[in-house]
């Protein structure tokens, strides 16, 4: 077994774990945090995204163990009380989403992406969702979520 | 995954004393090969051990006509460093190339050198830019390093700290991703030296190779034309749902003359 300490949305949270346990499943089966995912649990889908210490990582293709001492951010810990996080009110309003099971993991993503570049081209929000799949292939509200946030976020900085 | 003891060791020495003592203990990087290995059960270690943190295997650095790069650096850490940019442009882009953003936050050079998987893109920048493999034992040269399909030249309880590139004159990499996975179907890495040119190939055959045979013509003119028509011989090409041996060698040729067209008025 292995004693971990994660802080998770801003609280750290000790455990003593299996030491093949996956981060995923810490947050999920550990804190009931089921924000987060499971979509193919083969490191494909993206679903399972959340960051930690800042980067956009898939929870199901890390140990919870190897999480231990760092900072993870998950969908859950991006509104504050009942006011949704820019991303979410953008995904919400262009209706990002048909039956919502990748939206979690496509929020979490595009965070990571809007950090590294807060105005993407349509190109470059390709690019930056790549590691994120929508069975339903509801890609083009998807886009253009990503789009709103980001002129959301940048509003929000100025 | 099958049960597994997790190990954090707390220097390099420490990891290989460990390795030395455990011999089915696996070495995980960033994990982005390894874990989803370890999920489908076609590994089965006895412990990992967990050196991506350490920080002996970090570090970017230009010095001596040489760029630097810890084995633990991340994708995305060389794709964004304005060192490595600056010193080999292509490098950075090959780095900004592999698999997804949530893969270059965790996989590393190190751990993609280690696992040598013939689609991967950083086999291709080793030995095109003829870099040298430095180790806890000794340093290897690309052209020693690579031994076809996930082979390496890395003994037992060996681990790789940094890789050492001379700096091109100039060099360039063309990638023809897989659509679904990302990796390379081909991906040819082209480097002008002083010494001449290097082209490496990854993703087409059971391993990184140099097409000599290109090399050769680059030498007389350094222009895409002169690829034309040149000799490769895919006959241990992968042939796969993918794509068949013909089709990977006409994408060889084709990311070749790309990789060449990219570098074709810059000094």
């Amino acid at each position: 077994m292995a004693k971990v300490t994660i802080k998770v949305n801003g609280k750290n949270q000790t455990r003593a774990v299996e030491d093949r346990m996956l981060l995923v499943d810490f947050l999920r089966d550990e804190l009931r945090l089921t924000g987060t995912h499971v979509g193919c649990d083969t490191s494909q889908c993206g679903c399972c995204t959340v960051h930690v210490d800042g980067r956009a990582v898939k929870s199901c293709t890390m140990l919870a163990a190897q999480a231990n001492g760092a900072n993870v951010v998950t969908i859950e810990g991006l509104a504050k009380g009942k006011q949704l996080h820019p991303i979410q009110r953008a995904f919400s309003e262009c209706h990002g989403l048909q039956c919502g099971f990748c939206t979690p993991g496509m929020i979490m993503a595009t965070a990571g992406l809007l950090k590294d570049n807060p105005n993407p081209t349509d190109e470059q929000i390709y690019k930056g969702l790549e590691g994120n799949l929508c069975r339903c292939t509801g890609y083009i509200n998807i886009v253009k979520a990503v789009k709103m946030s980001a002129k959301l976020l940048r509003g929000r900085k100025h | 995954m099958y049960s597994l003891s997790y190990v954090k060791p707390k220097s390099l020495k420490d990891a290989a004393a460990f390795l030395a003592k455990n011999p089915e203990a696996k070495l995980l990087s960033g994990g982005m090969t390894l874990i989803p290995t370890l999920k489908a059960r076609l590994a089965r270690p006895t412990h990992i051990v967990d050196i991506a943190g350490l920080k002996e295997l970090r570090g970017v650095a230009a010095k001596g006509g040489k760029l630097v790069v810890g084995a633990g650096t991340r994708h995305h850490d060389v794709a964004s460093s304005t060192v490595v940019r600056k010193a080999i442009p292509a490098l950075a882009g090959l780095a900004a190339e592999i698999g997804d953003p949530q893969v270059r936050n965790r996989g590393t050079i190190g751990g993609s050198l280690a696992n040598n998987d013939p689609a991967a893109d950083y086999p291709a920048a080793v030995l095109g830019l003829a870099a040298t493999v430095v180790t806890t034992q000794r340093s290897i040269a690309a052209d020693d390093y690579f031994q076809g399909l996930f082979a390496t030249a890395l003994r037992e309880g060996e681990v790789i700290v940094r890789v050492e590139f001379p700096l091109p004159k100039r060099a360039a990499y063309s990638k023809f991703h897989h659509p679904a996975s990302g990796y390379a179907m081909a991906g040819v890495f082209v480097a002008q030296a002083a010494n001449g040119a290097r082209v490496a190939v990854t993703g087409a055959g059971p391993g990184v190779f140099r097409w000599k045979a290109a090399e050769s013509a680059l030498a007389k003119s350094f222009k895409p034309e002169a690829l034309e028509g040149l000799a490769l011989d895919s006959s241990n090409f992968n042939n796969d749902i993918h794509a068949d041996r013909e089709y990977r060698a006409n994408l060889v040729r084709v990311m070749a003359k790309r990789a060449v067209a990219k570098l074709a008025g810059r000094k």
